[in-house]
């Protein structure tokens, strides 16, 4: 497929969100095909979180439309957009805390399939969930664990199921909300090797504040200020800005 | 051999135990097994809400009435479900109840947490002032009288018999309703308990998977309430009252909620004490509260819990027992 005729994944389109009078977002837009990879920076507040939410339909938006495949989302509850092939992970870690590493796996597994509705079978009995699972596991090394609870897990190994819950439905675009929150610097440089890994046709775009993932998995990034997109381009790009050097990465 | 099926094995031996045992006892224990066992459905299909999906319903007394008030009335009035058309009377208990739950899970399932507990609440009082109030149809206060239990080739008049028909009832809701916590669909209550967010993020229409759970707990406690009547013979607003669903909670809190056959330990503990200790002492009242008190303070997961916390008491012993061992090689 040329890249004219190609559907972007996601777009945005003058997208805003107002808490009474605060205005998180400020008429976003943006566009990402398939295989893009995209990351979104800005200090704390800048609305970033707030922008996911709006995409994944966990809040609403004020004005302005999100398109997926094509698609007018903007009204859609979260799960139907999820069934269109999106997936995303939480700044603040959201699994299933007392359930088992391999049950959390499974019910991501299963979000998107009709056997989700079953209740005459045993979900064990579902041979190809569990495979998906075991290979999933796998690949994020946490099959020695599989049977343990999640809240006894590690932040740094819970940071990582989050980003396997994620990518257990198999999405075409993944939103990654800072992947790397509350990890030591080792295992932030391990979460950039992960996420380098990943496959290269499905898009993700990423919030994350540790630069060195940003500029190791990303190949074009926004700059996101009190709501607005202050700046857009390559990493080099962004680098080099003077307004982006200003408001984020420190003068110097 | 997997820990969760020796579990399953230990209770099918435990029940099947009982079965044979309990008819050899006297009428009275008899009947105080059938009616714990025709409680305990109603107790299994409000665990399938509490311990399973996180939502405490403090109205499931509604559905048990729906399917008593049904059966009471059909038979008194037009003597229907007296012989084999039992069975289409159960399937109607259920079906009404069921209807019943439909409607109500439109107004509750919207809500969470003490918000739906309350909605809950005030709904099952809408069927008790109805019961109460609608004399044409349900009696009062009075309640509706059964006449005799219901002759289809067995005659269910006879304790023994009767006790068996409702074991089959609560063993087959017992494995329909494990099978459905076990299935893809439970597993994803399990989800929407621990992080609703989340489960929506994955896909899963989680207002859906809740209206359906809340239906089919509807339709189970229909069917309690078709098994309840024939055992007490009489149905009245007492069935139905604030008390009753309270009751149902308190049986799934102590038998261990999220366990399924928590609800019948739950259901046979409360019984004995109400109609065997009542008989004994004037203070059983005391009794049955301190127990409550005593489970929910020191015993969260009820008492199916208790195997486990022996387990993991013997375990901590015994490694105490050790450490004097490796403490002088430690030195
Ligand atoms: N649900 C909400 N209700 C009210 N204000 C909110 C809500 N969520 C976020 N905000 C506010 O919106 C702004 C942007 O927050 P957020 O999107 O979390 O920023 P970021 O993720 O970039 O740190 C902040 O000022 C925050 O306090
Ligand atoms: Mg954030």
């Amino acid at each position: 497929m040329s890249a004219v005729d190609a559907v972007p994944v996601l777009e945005l389109k003058g997208l805003s969100k107002a808490f009474g009078g605060l205005r998180a977002v400020r008429g976003v837009s943006l566009k990402i095909m398939p295989g893009d990879r995209k990351a979104i920076i800005g200090p704390n507040g800048a609305g970033k979180t707030t922008l996911f939410n709006l995409i994944t339909g966990i809040l609403p938006a004020t004005s302005g439309r999100v398109l997926l495949f094509g698609n007018d989302v903007t009204r859609w509850p979260s799960h139907r957009r999820t069934a269109l092939g999106m997936a995303r992970t939480f700044q603040v870690t959201s699994l299933f805390p007392r359930l088992t590493v391999l049950d959390n796996v499974l019910l991501a597994i299963t979000g998107r399939r009709a056997s989700k509705f079953v209740m005459w079978r045993f979900l064990s009995s579902y041979r190809d969930v569990y495979d998906k699972a075991h290979e999933l596991l796998e690949r994020a090394a946490f099959l020695d664990r599989k049977d343990t609870e999640v809240r006894y897990l590690s932040h740094g190994e819970q940071r990582q199921l989050e980003i396997v819950l994620g990518l257990a439905s198999d999405p075409d675009i993944l939103l990654l909300d800072e992947p790397a929150a509350g990890l030591s610097s080792g295992e932030s440089a391990e979460m950039a090797r992960f996420l380098q890994k990943l496959d290269r046709k499905m898009a993700i775009l990423l919030i994350e504040h540790d630069m060195d993932i940003v500029f190791d998995v990303a190949d074009d990034i926004s700059v996101l200020h009190f709501g607005e997109v202050l700046e857009s381009g390559t990493a080099e790009r962004i680098r080099s800005s003077a307004k982006v050097q200003e408001i984020y990465l420190g003068t110097g | 051999m997997a820990p969760l099926r020796m579990k399953v094995l230990i209770v099918i031996a435990i029940l099947a135990a009982a079965a044979l045992i309990v008819p050899h006892t006297n009428p009275f224990v008899i009947l105080l097994a059938t009616r714990a066992l025709a409680f305990s459905i109603l107790v299994m299909s409000l665990d399938i809400l509490l311990g399973f999906t996180g939502l405490a319903s403090l109205g499931q007394a509604a559905y048990l009435g729906v399917g008593a008030y049904l059966t009471a009335i059909l038979a008194a009035r037009y003597q229907i479900g007296l012989g084999y058309d039992f069975w289409l009377v159960a399937a109607l208990g259920m079906l009404g109840a069921a209807v019943l739950a439909a409607l109500f899970g439109l107004l509750a399932i919207r809500a969470s947490g003490v918000y739906f507990l309350m909605i809950t609440l005030a709904l099952g009082q809408c069927v008790w002032g109805l019961a109460y109030r609608w004399n044409s149809l349900t009696g009062g206060d009075n309640g509706i009288n059964l006449q005799h239990r219901p002759k289809f080739g067995i005659d269910l008049a006879d304790q023994v018999t009767f006790f068996y028909v409702v074991f089959g009832f609560f063993a087959a809701s017992l494995l329909i309703m494990y099978t459905l916590v076990r299935s893809p669909f439970g597993r994803s209550l399990a989800g929407i308990r621990e992080r609703e967010l989340r489960m929506k993020i994955l896909g899963y229409n989680t207002w859906l998977h809740k209206y359906i759970a809340f239906i089919i707990a509807g339709a189970f406690g229909g069917l309690a309430g078709v098994l309840w009547v024939h055992t007490a013979g009489i149905v009245s607003p007492e069935n139905v009252v604030l008390t009753t669903s309270v009751d149902a909670l308190l049986m799934a809190v102590l038998g261990g909620p999220g366990t399924l056959i928590g609800g019948v330990i739950g259901a046979s503990v409360v019984l004995f004490i109400r109609e065997y200790l009542s008989t004994l002492v004037h203070w059983w009242q005391y009794v049955l509260g301190g127990v409550y008190v005593l489970v929910i303070l020191y015993l969260p997961g009820g008492l199916m819990s208790i195997p486990g916390r022996i387990r993991q008491w013997r375990a901590a012993r015994s490694e105490a027992a050790d450490t004097p061992n490796l403490a002088p090689a430690r030195q």
